[in-house]
């Protein structure tokens, strides 16, 4: 039942980086197989893919919602679906993707899969615990799903569920309450991912990965992993609270008793917008994963890049109430400016991206495309969403499709990040190369949707189209913008519909990978694809956050601006150390 | 934006001597634009111009956003587009110089968005006290919100507006003067939102929400719910009626005098509702006269 | 450790700041106690982690010391568990817990049941396996 985890021994011969393929029988796996092996495995590689893949599935049931609600929304009285069907679809598109996909895709999925590996561990530090974590997704994933079975229907008060309306009163039904319990379910799951992301970082590290010699994925996970650690209690004890209201005769957030409505928003936000960089921070990960590798230069400000995730991490506590600006109740200049000053460290980011390119070697390949689409679509809602920082700016804004179109530019940018991810990282964990073709196609059906699907929002938003709308005013101009915006969300469509014919055509005719196709530069490319049970029969010697890159071009190692400058001091003080 | 492209491309070069004049520049452009064109005749970018004292101040801000963000947004992009195209690899084994610091830039593109979001802020605050600035009244008008619809009274008269669903009330308001709003909600979140007025605020449940508008144009102005309130939140419509202060003396006055309540529920509207198809979305009935 | 324990310290202490600047500002508990919380969660793993580096005479561990090379940290690291059907069990039993939120208390019996046969899974196998 229980191996006995040895790390390998450097292999600072040789200079080939396909070591150890032939000695990996020594590492087959006996135990368990079939079903069996999915339900009882605590690999960490076994369950970030059940992970990636339950998330995809997530993507791709919210994606229809979503393509039903942009049908209803080509006509203005449109009677495709009805108001209380058309309420039902909107939350469960929002549940579903930021609670089911989103969050677990990136920090649970990738994540999973990559962590000890790039850090050259051999699992996670507490496998039984991970496993645990990706059953109580699992299951709660089927409860949320489970809403539109029951009478009544699903949850249809929005994903935020604010309070009244979410009270037993105006919500009756099995639905709202499968939803309470579906996101018990998945937030203890995240707190779960969170302490196994951080107790492996802290503690699996191989020798010589300080925390400044981590990749960059690394880093923003374990900052993640600290966020959900801070948030997700939170509001777990918040949906507790709402089910006492609804069934054990409380009045937490209800008038009647005594309560506090507005209480509601301030906890759901205290969990919401450090949630909206929980989300965020592992896709801004991947592409700085993706960046180095297709320009052939290191990550550029690898110090000034940790700076701003941790600074993103110190501010985002303290942005919560941005969102309730409108509610009258909050303290408007500390939010406006916390908020505001949070675009710094995320600008820092968007340089360093840039500047990464800059005087690079810059490949097209697929996960690079991917990844400028991420960097355009995010440099749009990035910008928009300063805007929402200003106080009279939100007030008129707020609720509308200008809010819908800026956080749907976010998610679209994480969304292009997530298949970058999936494309970069799929050779690794298949063993098997990705169809290019297929997914430069598919990239700018992507690219092109997401814009055409955005940018008439913003506009319809401006022009006062209040969201959450099943109908709305009969307005020519308004019509015209929704119909694009469906354009687009069809285009999103059949991009996706490409990416799994792209999946089932790489699977039905697969090209091996090899150890390294990218000449990548962090530990999970030094090791085989797929790697052998406890990731690493050997490991090259850690000198900086690239030792794969390190290990294969010694002579091309990273320097700075001025290095001779630095070459000198650092001459220098090697002399000085000597002489001591 | 050449100046800061070949401020970028000197993470290549050695740093140049001109650098820091070139940053000075970029910054003081980063910073004046806004104010500088703040002035001239600027596209709306999309919003409304506003017809409140308040909603046009936030207009001017919502230019003035936008301008900083087309400059920066335009810089970053533009560097964006450079580092794309022109460093495509045309082999795929020669390897880049592997530069990874540079120190001076890196701190240049942290302090000069400090400096912007500064600037930014600044120009908020003075906005937001304007707009939530509650200067003495010269009207009151008590507004609820309840599932689905609006109630609108006026202290000291017996005029009643209510309407919901596909009715949409009007609120009738003088022009020129300070109206006060006090808005309620008897059961969940509503909001509040008058898009003309480049406004909106929640109707919250036990919370007592006030805020002044003084509209410079008179007219009539669609508005509408825009926080989810249950079922029928697709149509809590309302309108706003601005008219003279005289026409609106004589509308109050009318009101006192008749003897019929205005409170009105159009027992049809839950009908129409039930088959969906048949709404009529447009508010075209509306409820109350007006003062036409 | 030194470093994890700093960041998470630091962290907290950020928050700490904040908390105290927004409560005295807004005079609004909700965010002022949340904050507090976070000042908390921060600062309890972080100077967990420095107390744990000062009780070890402050040496370096082998990932924390930019010299070390991969044999010194060669060797058993740590038992691990290769299979394990007691957090599927032990999900079943959360599952059926949930089921009795909404649907009936009779959800419950199948949880704790399950349940309790996790717990015992659990200690039983990590008593068997723990030869470390």
């Amino acid at each position: 039942m229980t191996d006995l985890i040895e790390r390998p021994v450097s292999t600072s011969d040789g200079d080939n980086v396909d070591h150890g393929t032939e000695t990996s029988h020594h590492h087959d796996h006996h135990g368990p197989t079939g079903i069996m092996k999915w339900l009882t495995s605590t690999d960490h590689k076994v369950i970030g893919l059940s992970y990636t893949v339950t998330s995809l599935i997530m993507m791709i049931i919210g994606g229809a919602f979503a393509e039903i609600i942009r049908a209803q929304l080509v006509s203005p009285t449109s009677n495709l679906v009805s108001f209380s069907q058309y309420n039902e679809l909107f939350t469960m598109h929002g549940s579903v993707m930021i609670y089911l996909f989103v969050g677990p895709f990136a920090f649970a999925g990738l994540a999973n899969y990559l962590i000890p590996i790039q850090i050259g561990a051999p699992d996670m530090a507490f496998p039984r615990l991970n496993a645990f974590s990706y059953w109580l997704y699992l299951t709660g994933s089927i409860t949320m799903l489970s809403g539109f079975l029951v009478g009544g229907g699903a949850a249809n008060f929005g994903w935020v569920g604010y309070a009244p309306l979410s009270s037993a009163a105006n919500s009756p039904g099995t639905g709202a309450d499968l939803w309470i319990c579906a996101l018990l379910l998945t937030g203890f799951s995240a707190i779960f991912s969170g302490v196994n992301l951080v107790a492996t970082i802290f503690y699996l590290r191989a020798p010589g990965m300080t925390l400044f010699r981590m990749p960059i994925f690394t880093w923003n996970m374990l900052v993640t992993g600290i966020l959900i650690l801070l948030a997700f209690p939170v509001l777990t004890a918040g949906l507790i609270m709402l089910y006492c209201d609804r069934h054990f005769g409380t009045h937490i957030y209800t008038v009647q008793g005594g309560g506090v409505p507005l209480l509601w928003q301030h906890i759901f936000w205290f969990w919401g917008h450090p949630e909206v960089y929980i989300l965020a921070l592992p896709f801004f990960g991947i592409v700085t994963e993706i960046f180095p590798v297709f320009s052939k230069k290191p990550v550029f400000g690898y110090r000034g890049m940790v700076f701003a995730t941790l600074t993103i991490a110190a501010l985002s506590l303290g942005v919560w109430a941005h969102h309730m600006f409108t509610t009258g109740a909050v303290l408007l200049p500390f939010f406006s400016i916390m908020s505001l000053l949070i675009a710094v460290p995320t600008g820092i980011k968007m340089f360093n991206w840039i500047g990464t390119m800059w005087g690079g070697k810059v490949h097209y390949s697929t996960a690079m495309l991917m990844s400028m689409g991420f960097l355009f679509t995010f440099l749009i809602g990035g910008i928009t969403g300063i805007f929402l920082a200003s106080p009279p700016l939100d007030f008129f804004t707020h609720d509308t499709y200008y809010v819908v179109a800026h956080f749907h530019s976010v998610v679209m940018a994480l969304v292009m990040g997530a298949l970058a991810g999936i494309y970069f990282w799929a050779p690794k964990m298949t063993g098997h190369m990705m169809h290019e073709g297929i997914g430069k196609i598919q990239f700018w059906f992507l690219f092109i949707g997401t814009q055409l699907f955005t940018f008439p929002l913003y506009l319809v938003g401006l022009h006062g189209m209040p969201r959450r709308m099943a109908n709305y005013p009969i307005n020519p101009s308004w019509q015209t913008l929704n119909e694009w915006g469906s354009v687009g969300a069809i285009l999103i469509g059949i991009s996706m519909v490409l990416f799994l014919v792209n999946v089932i055509y790489s699977w039905k005719k697969p090209v091996v990978a090899g150890d390294n196709p990218w000449d990548g530069h962090t530990l999970e490319w030094f090791t085989t694809s797929p790697p052998p049970s406890h990731n690493f029969l050997s490991l090259p010697p850690i000198h900086s956050e690239r030792p794969t890159w390190d290990y294969n071009h010694p002579d091309h190692l990273a320097i700075e601006h001025n290095h001779k400058k630095q070459a000198k001091k650092s001459a220098k003080a090697s002399a000085a150390s000597d002489a001591s | 934006m050449e100046e800061t492209l070949s401020q970028l491309e000197s993470a290549q070069e050695s740093v140049a001597d001109r650098s820091p004049r070139t940053k000075k520049r970029a910054l003081a452009l980063a910073i004046a634009a806004p104010l500088l064109l703040g002035g001239c005749e600027l596209p709306s970018f999309g919003a409304f111009h506003g017809v409140t004292k308040t909603a046009n101040s936030t207009f001017k801000l919502w230019q003035g956003f936008n301008v900083t963000a087309i400059v920066v947004g335009g810089i970053t992009l533009l560097a964006m587009i450079w580092a794309i195209f022109a460093y495509r690899a045309k082999d795929k084994t020669s390897i880049p110089k592997q530069t990874q610091y540079h120190i001076p830039l890196e701190l240049t593109y942290t302090i000069i968005p400090i400096f912007i979001v500064i600037g930014l802020f600044a120009a908020t605050v003075v906005v937001e006290n304007q707009v939530v600035d509650e200067p003495a009244p010269n009207a009151t008008i008590n507004v609820t919100a309840f599932q689905w619809g609006w109630k609108f009274t006026y202290p000291g008269h017996k005029a009643v507006v209510v309407g919901q669903t596909t009715q949409s009330p009007i609120m009738v308001m003088p022009e020129n003067k300070n109206v006060l709003i006090n808005l309620r909600s008897t059961d969940v979140i509503h909001g509040f939102y008058v898009p003309e007025f480049n406004f909106s605020r929640y109707a919250q449940p036990g919370l007592l929400n006030t805020f002044t508008f003084n509209a410079n144009k008179t007219g009539m102005f669609d508005a509408q719910c825009t926080q989810l309130c249950g079922l029928y939140h697709t149509l809590m419509y309302f309108r706003v009626n601005v008219v003279s202060q005289a026409k609106f003396d004589a509308w109050l006055r009318a009101k006192d005098a008749s003897t019929t309540q205005q409170e009105v529920i159009d027992a049809n509207s839950a009908i129409a509702l039930e088959n969906n198809a048949g709404v009529a979305v447009n508010p075209t009935k509306s409820n109350g006269d007006g003062a036409n | 450790m030194k470093f994890e324990g700093t960041v998470l310290t630091l962290l907290g202490v950020f928050y700490g700041l904040m908390g105290a600047v927004y409560w005295i500002w807004s005079k609004d508990d909700t965010g002022g106690v949340m904050l507090v919380g976070a000042l908390a969660l921060g600062l309890l793993p972080g100077l967990y982690l420095l107390w744990w580096y000062r009780r070890s005479g402050k040496r370096l561990r082998t990932e924390d010391r930019q010299d070390a090379t991969i044999e010194e940290g060669a060797g058993v690291i740590s038992s691990f568990p290769d299979s394990s059907i007691w957090p599927f069990v032990f999900a079943m039993g959360c599952f059926m817990g949930v089921l009795a939120l909404v649907f009936g208390t009779w959800f419950a019996f199948p949880a704790i049941a399950l349940g309790v046969m996790a717990m015992a899974g659990f200690t039983a196998e990590s008593r068997r396996g723990g030869d470390i």
